[in-house]
């Protein structure tokens, strides 16, 4: 295969990808800058985002929590997992994948029906003699659900790094004098940053945009700028605001991920990819 | 590899094979009708009782249908407002018919095919929603009132509106996620015209569902059930039938009607929007669901009143004269319908309730 | 240490399951709530079976799955190889454009589908129904796509042109090179891309959700609606059968592949 014939291969794709993706996005672009009942040029919608910043923040906040809790419980399960034989591996490996096959609706609802107040949990306490827990719509509630629902995206781009590291390198840190906490944090962890950004942007992104966790888990409070957009489209017939809000919430996730890069010193070119 | 790879393709085709038999075989070459209409709204054949859907398709074999639901008017009409599908038949409210006829998303129905409108009672013809009753055939009517636990809810606290919002039942009190029957409460309470376009009106309201807004363990439409009938909850407003179905499973749970304050009387009629495609055959369903027997049956299910005196013939007696769906004239005169508000209020409103939600 | 992540790893698993087992429980329940267990039953399972319309949703979800991601992946890997003989600044470009579906929320992706396949059809091409199957297949394969780029492009970066280059003058045509070498050493990257898109495609709720039209709908977003209402616990059975189907394939797979690996080992041992 001659190499300027194969070029035009990618030409169908490009246009593919132009025509789906990035002029779906001029089109939202449009209907944020359209009036609902007359379809003239406004600015309305864009000045109305003002009133949603605070659901974008707690959007933010919650999402970001989520991911760090996931980084936490992640990254030693991700070590642990690749660090066993080859066998066990990929046993676990497939037990992480699991869960991620399965309708994630239908899991949510399980967790309703754990933490309500007439629930699993609550009932098997109070026959026990503790009494019931305020369980359920709670902030608790909304972290956990998103943290069951996207901890295999954490625990599975960390375990695809730490599993490629070179053994020897940490040997070689141990023979130096490096306490095991002292080779964890000089090259253990740098060498597996780039897997650590993708697992935050892969719990990040889904968490901060989800509306189905918020409705199921959160109290009436807690509705997530997700739950706003939805409502927008599925509801409100307003799709003009929805679109406005739904380009802030593009623009958003840019930035987040953006600055996460930044921090990192990773140029997102390296994602990893599961 | 190969080898996995080869027989992971195979697996594939195969599943992909048997989906679009399987898929060919419901469809062959049959009309597909599409019938959008509440969850929880049409007699499914659970418990013995008849399943409509299957009853008219056994009825008309070339015709297959394609049932979907949503929740609340507004779902509905944003659905189709926001256009790109085809829906046949739909069953609407009062209010939202009016609306849909101003904005021109309704046809108008050809009589001829629908003979069965003989049996629809005098009185509930040419309604203001549709004066000239070109558009709607009545489907069902019922009334909004509260639904309690008995077991958890003092009797003592039940008069009226005000018992959602008793700080004693916090956490216990679900509410409407729609505007119109949430800005409906409020209006009862406070005592205005529940059709009210003044924006200051509309703002009390709005306040008023804000207060209540700490007390309020969930915004729900059809998740009640689940909720009321397992005592997650106590204390709701919704739909009589509704009731009478969620009563079945739970005996503890009571109704409601706040007379003084007034409430809501409220008719859902069977309409055919523009986007239609099988006109035809959506009269066809339309006609059958107002043939007596079937309304009978049906009705005995769903729980609503009907406005075809032919059909108590065939329902249940029990059913027929439960005092939730046919409540005494003298109660029904306290009730109110919702009218159409323009596009523009309708709006309005929703961004009131929207910032409720959000308070 | 060592111990700390054991038993952590332990715990995360079993928080991981807990869920599922709930929903499988809830399978055998005689009673509608997951909360609280009524008695033993298989009615559900009778029930899921007798009832048409949920065996035809997952049938709708399996034939999207299917198709969009074979599409996908035999246009994801024909665009990989066009990708990679492009120069380096259009290279970088193609990737960006690439990474957009994957770091957009989906709730995005699928507002912005849908809102150009209704602006298309409705106002430019005057057609009422625009959101039908193909609308969703084409919503499939445009997330599906990176999926497939992203697995092949690095095979392909590894991939070492002297061999193919050794197959063209051992006397085969460029087409044949093609064939024999590159797609054969490309192979994994293509089958996990091909695993994955199928996995994201018959589980995507979010994307469809906005996508589909009343015609055609797949089985998680008529789940969602199922969540709005009383739940029927055929639901659950359902559940528990595609955990059961999915626990089992991955298992085949997995044996398969160790059993292809020892092979190999072997074959390079009895070579050595």
């Amino acid at each position: 295969m001659k190499r300027n014939k194969t070029v035009l291969l990618s030409v169908p794709y490009i246009v593919w990808m132009v025509v789906f993706t990035l002029i779906p996005l001029g089109v939202v672009a449009y209907y944020a800058f359209t009036d609902p009942d007359t379809g003239a040029f406004t600015w309305s919608n864009i000045r109305e985002l003002g009133t949603f910043l605070p659901v974008f923040g707690e959007s933010v906040l919650y999402s970001v929590v989520s991911a760090l809790i996931c980084l936490l419980l992640g990254y030693p399960v991700a070590y642990y997992i690749a660090h066993r034989s080859p066998m066990v591996q990929k046993l676990l490996y497939m037990l992480v994948m699991l869960p991620m096959c399965m309708s994630f609706l239908l899991r949510t609802l399980a967790w309703v029906g754990l933490l309500q107040d007439t629930g699993i949990i609550n009932n098997t306490l109070d026959a026990i003699g503790i009494g019931r827990l305020k369980l359920i719509r709670t902030p608790g509630a909304v972290i956990l659900g998103m943290v069951y629902n996207y901890l295999p995206y954490m625990i599975l781009p960390l375990y695809a790094i730490l599993v490629k590291i070179d053994s020897r390198l940490i040997e070689a840190a141990e023979d130096l004098g490096c306490t095991p906490a002292q080779t964890f944090l000089k090259v253990t962890m740098p060498l597996s940053t780039p897997g650590i950004v993708s697992g935050m942007t892969m719990v990040f992104v889904p968490a901060v945009s989800t509306f189905y966790i918020s409705q199921k888990l959160g109290s009436p409070d807690t509705m997530l700028i997700g739950d706003v957009i939805e409502r927008m489209y599925k509801q409100g017939n307003n799709a003009n605001l929805g679109a406005a809000l739904s380009l802030l919430l593009m623009i958003l996730v840019f930035v987040c991920t953006g600055i996460m890069n930044k921090l990192t010193g990773s140029d997102g070119e390296d994602v990893v990819v599961v | 590899m190969k080898k996995i790879l080869s027989l992971l393709l195979a697996l594939i085709l195969i599943l992909g094979l048997t989906a679009c038999a399987e898929a060919d075989a419901a469809e062959g070459d049959k009309i597909t009708l599409n019938v959008y209409n509440w969850g929880q709204y049409i007699s499914d054949g659970s418990d013995g009782y008849l399943d409509v859907i299957a009853a008219f398709e056994e009825k008309y074999p070339n015709i297959h249908v394609n049932y979907s639901t949503y929740d609340s008017n507004e779902v509905m009409y944003t659905k189709i407002a926001g256009g790109g599908i085809t829906v046949d038949v739909i069953i609407p409210s009062d209010y939202m018919i009016a609306r849909m006829i101003d904005e021109n998303m309704l046809l108008e129905l050809n009589f001829d095919n629908i003979p069965n409108y003989a049996y629809i009672d005098e009185n509930f013809r040419n309604q203001t929603y549709d004066p000239e009753n070109k558009y709607s055939i009545p489907y069902t009517w019922g009334t909004v009132g509260i639904i309690y636990n008995a077991q958890y809810v003092d009797e003592a606290d039940v008069t009226g509106w005000e018992l959602l919002w008793n700080e004693k039942y916090a956490d216990k009190i679900l509410m409407f996620d729609n505007s119109r029957d949430a800005f409906g409460i409020a209006q009862y309470m406070l005592g205005y015209d529940v059709n009210t376009t003044d924006p200051a009106q509309l703002q009390a309201c709005a306040d008023l569902l804000a207060e209540q807004k700490p007390l309020v363990q969930q915004y729900v439409m059809d998740q009640i059930y689940d909720l009321m009938e397992n005592e997650e909850a106590w204390i709701a407003p919704y739909y009589s039938g509704d009731y009478l179905l969620m009563a079945d499973e739970n005996e503890n749970l009571e109704f409601y009607l706040p007379q003084e304050q007034g409430f809501n009387l409220f008719i859902d009629a069977m309409c055919i929007p523009t986007c239609c495609r099988e006109k035809e055959a959506a009269e066809l369903f339309v006609n059958f669901l107002c043939d007596p027997e079937i309304a009978g049956q049906n009705m005995d299910w769903i729980g609503y009143g009907t406005p075809l005196s032919a059909a108590k013939e065939y329902m249940d007696p029990e059913m027929a004269s439960d005092p939730v769906a046919y409540p005494e004239d003298s109660v029904l005169a306290h009730g109110t319908s919702f009218d159409y508000l323009p596009a523009s209020v309708s709006r309005y409103v929703e961004s009131l309730f929207l910032k409720v939600r959000l308070s | 240490m060592k111990k700390v992540n054991r038993i952590l790893t332990v715990f995360i698993f079993i928080f991981l399951y807990i869920p599922m087992a709930v929903l499988i429980v809830g399978s055998f329940n005689e009673g509608k709530s997951l909360s609280r267990f009524d008695g033993f039953t298989f009615q559900q399972y009778a029930e899921l079976f007798r009832d048409r319309d949920l065996l035809k949703l997952l049938g709708n979800s399996l034939l999207i799955a299917v198709l969009s991601s074979l599409i996908a992946t035999v246009f994801g890997t024909l665009a990989a190889l066009g990708i990679q003989s492009l120069g380096p600044k259009m290279r970088r470009t193609v990737m960006r454009l690439t990474d957009i579906p994957m770091t957009n929320p989906e709730i995005v992706t699928g507002i912005s589908l849908s809102l150009l396949f209704v602006f298309i059809g409705t106002k430019m091409l005057g057609q009422q129904d625009c959101l039908t199957f193909w609308t969703l297949l084409i919503a499939h394969i445009t997330f599906n796509l990176p999926y497939v780029i992203l697995n092949v492009m690095p095979k392909l970066s590894q991939l070492d042109h002297s061999l193919t280059d050794a197959a063209m003058d051992l006397g085969c045509t460029p087409r044949q090179a093609f064939f024999k070498v590159t797609l054969h050493e490309i192979m994994p990257g293509i089958a996990a891309g091909l695993i994955m898109a199928f996995t994201m495609s018959l589980d995507d709720f979010v994307i469809s959700y906005f996508v589909s039209g009343l015609d055609f709908v797949t089985l998680p977003v008529e789940i969602y609606s199922y969540t709005k209402k009383p739940i029927p616990p055929k639901i659950y059975a359902m559940f528990t059968l595609l955990f059961l189907l999915i626990l089992v394939l991955m298992v085949t797979m997995n044996l398969l592949q160790l059993r292809a690996d020892r092979k190999k080992t072997q074959q390079l041992m009895e070579k050595g």
